[in-house]
């Protein structure tokens, strides 16, 4: 009898071990159509009116335990805003005014166009469900393509970009993070070299982005703005977001000494978005191909 | 094991519960940085109330539900998972822990072992893009927040099980030695029975 129980509970485990390999090495090897995913697609369609409801019914713990935790960070964080708060308003005064003069060239010549922007339809969504893993890879959202939202949408949240989303079922789309492994996008940093490379993350690390591919001229300095620029590449499955150029994406933290004139660089950013307080975020549709 | 269906749902209604509440409401609430994870402690706290086959059965179930819903790939969570309720189970069954903070120190191994594993898994899938030393030090956060949260869950977990849960043989024979004719009773209490009895 006690044997029998243990073959029994060996069996099962070996059972469990042997469906769950097979399971990963179909779904890894599979296409994105295939089988699995669809069953992915179906059980994502279910359970979001329930992934809906619970996340409505428990906003208001989750934004007691968010104000408990932001209380204790917003003290050692009120010297730093206050420093930049006054660094700010000096910077304002000046972008107002150069702000207004861009508006009405813009509206003259047409940048709006240049730029994309104008085709692009905003959508607020709200995050109803994130990833339970440390890699941060993923958030849903509660607007799918019943809404108009279609895979490689860009998606940002309050000062920048946060990703972009890469399955959409009719009722939710699932975001893909820009510090999820299989994120990357092209970028440029906002001096008058204008230099372009490609943003990547420091997998683990929410605070930190690598912007690589850089030219060795590209004459780059703590504190530069990187912004999206409208780069894809169809061959790399990473660089495949249709955000806009100009999109604001994080500043550079600190600049890597060159080794070499010939050597692409590589310099670290620091995102503009709070990837850890996500509540409400816009999708950028587009309005057509 | 003999299959034992009130058991079975109510791990059932827990496993479903654990992966929502994960979702939307502890994936996103930062506690020093890292967020807990629920349901490497609840596949824990199952594993060691109901046993190996239990545990380890919860852990696929879990780990399916996880990637399925988050979208990724099929299969990782549950390899994780399964290794830990199973080997929650067999520590209840091998070693009979009794101490009340033992879900404590599971649940630690647990979720390193989760947050380590999960690690290695992915970098056996291959990930191109450079990954930061800060990964270990989130593992770390992750293990002392879940530190925090382990007795409740368990607790929580115990009270929802207990009544469907079969009666553990081993605490039986426990009850059986602890009996006025065993010889772990204090003296003074067999005496004192005795002298009532001769009274």
């Amino acid at each position: 009898m006690h044997d029998k129980t243990i073959r029994r509970r060996r069996a099962v485990l070996a059972l469990l071990v042997v469906i769950s390999l097979a399971l990963l090495t179909d779904y890894f090897g599979g296409s994105s159509s295939g089988p699995l995913h669809s069953v992915q697609q179906g059980i994502s369609t279910v359970l979001s009116p329930l992934q809906s409801g619970a996340s409505t019914v428990l906003s208001p713990f989750r934004d007691a335990a968010n104000y408990v935790g932001s209380t204790f960070k917003a003290q050692s964080e009120l010297q730093t805003a206050r420093d930049k708060y006054n660094a700010l308003v000096k910077q304002y005064a000046k972008i107002a005014y150069e702000g207004e003069q861009y508006r009405k060239i813009a509206a003259t010549v047409g940048l709006d166009n240049k730029y994309g922007i104008g085709n692009y339809d905003p959508l607020y969504a709200t995050l109803i469900g994130a990833d339970p893993v440390l890699w941060y890879d993923t958030i849903t959202l509660d607007k799918g393509s019943d809404s108009g939202v279609r895979q490689y949408d860009p998606v940002v949240a309050g000062a920048g970009l946060i990703g972009d989303v890469t399955r959409v079922t009719h009722t939710t789309s699932v975001v893909s993070l820009i510090t999820s492994p299989n994120f990357a996008i092209g970028a440029s940093i906002e001096n008058q070299s204008g230099a372009a490379g490609l943003i990547q993350p420091q997998v683990g690390d929410l605070g930190v982005l690598e912007l690589i591919n850089l030219p060795p001229d590209s004459n780059v300095s703590d504190g530069q703005l990187v912004v999206t620029n409208d780069l894809r590449d169809a061959k790399n499955p990473t660089v495949q977001s249709y955000a806009p150029a100009g999109i604001p994406i994080g500043t550079v933290s600190s600049t890597n000494p060159q080794s070499s004139l010939l050597e692409n660089r590589s310099e670290r950013v620091t995102p503009l978005a709070d990837l850890q307080h996500l509540s409400v975020v816009q999708i950028l549709r587009r309005r057509n191909n | 094991m003999d299959f034992n269906l009130h058991l079975t749902l109510r791990i059932a209604i827990i496993a479903v519960l654990a992966v929502v509440l994960q979702e939307t409401f502890v994936s996103q609430i930062s506690l020093f940085g890292a967020t807990a994870d629920v349901t490497t402690l609840t596949v824990m706290a199952v594993g060691l109330l109901a046993g190996s086959m239990a545990g380890a059965i919860t852990g696929f179930a879990i780990g399916l539900l996880v990637d399925l819903v988050m979208f990724q790939t099929v299969g990782v969570t549950s390899l994780l998972l399964i290794t830990v309720g199973y080997w929650s189970g067999r520590m209840r069954e091998l070693r009979d822990p009794s101490h009340g903070l033992i879900p404590l120190a599971v649940g630690a191994i647990a979720t390193g072992f989760t947050g380590v594993g999960m690690a290695v898994i992915q970098f056996l899938l291959g990930v191109d893009a450079p990954v930061s030393w800060l990964l270990i030090q989130q593992i770390i956060l992750q293990v002392l927040v879940n530190c925090l949260i382990a007795l409740p869950v368990y607790e929580i977990v115990r009270r929802f099980l207990y009544r469907a849960l079969p009666r553990d043989p081993r605490a039986r024979r426990r009850h059986a030695y602890t009996t006025s004719l065993s010889p772990l009773q204090r003296p003074s209490e067999r005496l004192g029975g005795a002298r009532a009895r001769t009274r």
